[in-house]
């Protein structure tokens, strides 16, 4: 194990980590603890130029106020609408071209892996005018369903090289010797392969929850007002309104982030296998 | 004999193979296409096409609604001319090479981590919690961070008697801010594979270097990097990555200000096809070539090194 284990050390040492531990987690987090606490500070406090201080009451109506003076309820709602079946989307069709690039030989195989693999790192600019363009022509701007067609096709790109890699580490043997039995392909896909991408389908659905739930750019592409846009998008509105008022602010973005974030305490194992996928072996 | 019973029994199954169905006999030929072609014809539609679409686009001047007009390489001599452009591609510059310090924050951090004490577990997701939430709230917290008197930072400087630096207001500062408010989740990825890879560095190798009395900084370097290669290149990737594709926490935080002096190709691009500054849609496409060329650059290398090991394992 690297670095030598801490128990190993003096006693001076273990304490001093251990203090190490809290004081270093403080500072990393600072401005989240910071952002944290204003949300609860009421809005005489910053009247006052109680910033940093204790707040002189708790209030939870910041929370309240989000809700009650911004269309906050329904960018959550569309978030929810764009994030689900998009994650559906793109983790059913990764699964499909997973498993033909993962179990046939054909021979432009690696050609079309590499394509996906490289069509998810272009910046995303380079497809602005043009998605922007279709989505307008397909009658599907400032809608749901849009940003929807956009995530799926988009993330469907990541998807496969995790779902391709993830099968190719699957025992082969097991699919050889169903086909000399003579079932399927379809039926070796459902039966044989599919019960055992559990972990992958899991992990990818948090992952991509996380990546669609966050996306900000094609929001502000792909949408204009409140009937369609998610809460990240939302969120820069109300920073515009909400100019001097630092307690909905901070209220506002801790409400768009908690999603996201109870997602991953909930499923943490299968979010950083997810991450993490690569970073130990090829 | 045997060879009429061969040729007899090469009939039959000639035979048989003929009066199987069509689908039958394909199958094993067919079923990749039919496998691929649901998700291929989306991320063609919605990913390929566009990249050569807007690289057409870009020779063309085109508002996005009236007739589009040829104008060869235009865009591109406008560009050269565009002290926006130049701006713009230093501060790239700029988050590009300081992005890249998230991969030794992140080892440092991952190494300080990697114990066994109780309650690591809890620290080491708690450290990992910036990268869980979105930009649009990381730039909202950085805002606040530095925010004019009611933000920490400029306390901070005040103490150190610096003054109250407003930086996000500060054209000589501002690129700097975004890019240390981009770095907190981005060193919380770096630090996730480290961790990760640190979890499975061979004990014996550690063991055999503690044997040759290295220590430190030498079994740091001699022993365990070696063994981590796998997340650093992946860090890499998705440092290098990042920091190109840098947009939202320059729309959100600054919306590219003080007087343009923040904006990064990504969002002068923007900039210029889709905002109140007119919909100059060639023009938007020429900077969003120019962006792709660069990160060309690094994903053709990127993508060698994966064919690489891919044809060796």
């Amino acid at each position: 194990m690297f670095p030598r284990p801490i128990e190993r050390a003096g006693t001076g040492g273990r304490a001093l980590y251990q203090v190490a531990l809290p004081v270093s987690l403080i500072i990393w987090l600072l401005p989240l603890i910071g952002i944290a606490i204003t949300s609860i500070r009421p809005a005489s406090d910053l009247a006052n130029g109680n910033y940093f201080g204790v707040p002189s009451q708790i209030a939870l109506s910041n929370y309240l106020d989000v809700f009650r003076q911004s269309p906050m309820a329904q960018y959550l709602f569309n978030s929810l609408r764009i994030t689900v079946p998009a994650v559906i989307g793109a983790v059913a069709l990764s699964c499909l071209t997973g498993f033909a690039l993962a179990t046939y030989r054909f021979r432009t195989n690696l050609l079309v892996f590499f394509i996906f693999v490289a069509g998810n790192f272009v910046p995303f600019q380079i497809l602005m005018v043009p998605v922007r363009d279709l989505t307008l022509k397909l009658g599907l701007y400032d809608t749901v369903t849009g940003l929807v067609l956009f995530h799926v096709a988009f993330q469907t790109g990541f998807c496969t090289l995790f779902m391709r890699n993830f099968i190719k580490a699957l025992p082969f043997e097991l699919l050889e010797s169903a086909r000399v039995e003579g079932v399927s392909e379809f039926r070796i896909f459902w039966h044989i392969v599919l019960p055992l991408m559990r972990p992958a389908i899991a992990a990818l659905s948090v992952l991509v929850f996380t990546f669609v739930w966050n996306d900000y750019f094609w929001a502000l592409v792909l949408t204009q007002g409140a009937g369609a846009q998610p809460v990240t998008a939302g969120l820069y509105t109300l920073n515009g309104q909400w100019v001097a008022s630092w307690q909905l602010v901070s209220a506002g973005a801790i409400v768009a982030a908690l999603p996201p974030v109870a997602m991953f305490f909930l499923m943490q194992r299968h979010f950083i296998a997810g991450l993490t996928l690569g970073a130990t072996k090829g | 004999m045997s060879t009429a019973a061969a040729s007899a029994s090469a009939t039959a199954a000639n035979l048989e193979q003929r009066r199987m169905p069509f689908w039958k006999r394909n199958q094993r030929r067919l079923a990749p296409a039919l496998f691929l072609a649901p998700g291929a014809l989306m991320f063609l539609v919605y990913v390929i096409l566009p990249i050569f679409e807007s690289i057409w686009i870009s020779f063309y001047q085109w508002d996005g609604l009236s007739e589009m007009t040829w104008i060869g390489l235009s865009n591109y001599t406008e560009l050269l001319g565009d002290p926006a452009f130049y701006t713009s591609l230093w501060n790239n510059v700029l988050w590009l090479v300081l992005y890249l310090l998230a991969i030794p924050a992140g080892l440092m951090i991952a190494i300080f981590l990697n114990q066994n004490v109780i309650g690591i577990r809890v620290y080491k997701s708690l450290f990992f919690f910036p990268f869980v939430i979105s930009q649009v709230v990381v730039g909202l917290i950085f805002s606040w961070f530095y925010a004019p008197n009611i933000g920490l930072f400029p306390q901070i400087t005040d103490a150190l008697g610096l003054g109250k630096i407003a930086v996000l207001a500060d054209a000589r500062f501002v690129t700097y801010g975004i890019i240390a408010a981009g770095l907190w989740p981005q060193i919380a990825y770096c630090m996730i594979l480290y961790l990760t890879g640190l979890n499975n560095v061979s004990p014996e190798q550690v063991e055999a270097g503690r044997l040759d009395n290295a220590k430190g900084w030498r079994m740091l370097w001699y022993v365990i990097l070696p063994q981590l290669r796998p997340a650093t290149f992946i860090a890499m990737v998705v440092t290098v990555i990042g920091a190109l594709r840098s947009f939202d926490l320059v729309s959100i935080m600054t919306d590219g200000g003080p007087y343009g002096t923040s904006r990064v190709l990504s969002f002068y691009m923007y900039e210029q096809a889709l905002s109140e500054y007119g919909y100059r849609m060639g023009y938007g496409a020429a900077i969003a070539v120019v962006l792709f060329l660069i990160m060309m650059l690094f994903i053709t290398g990127f993508i060698w090194r994966m064919v690489i090991t891919e044809r060796e394992g």
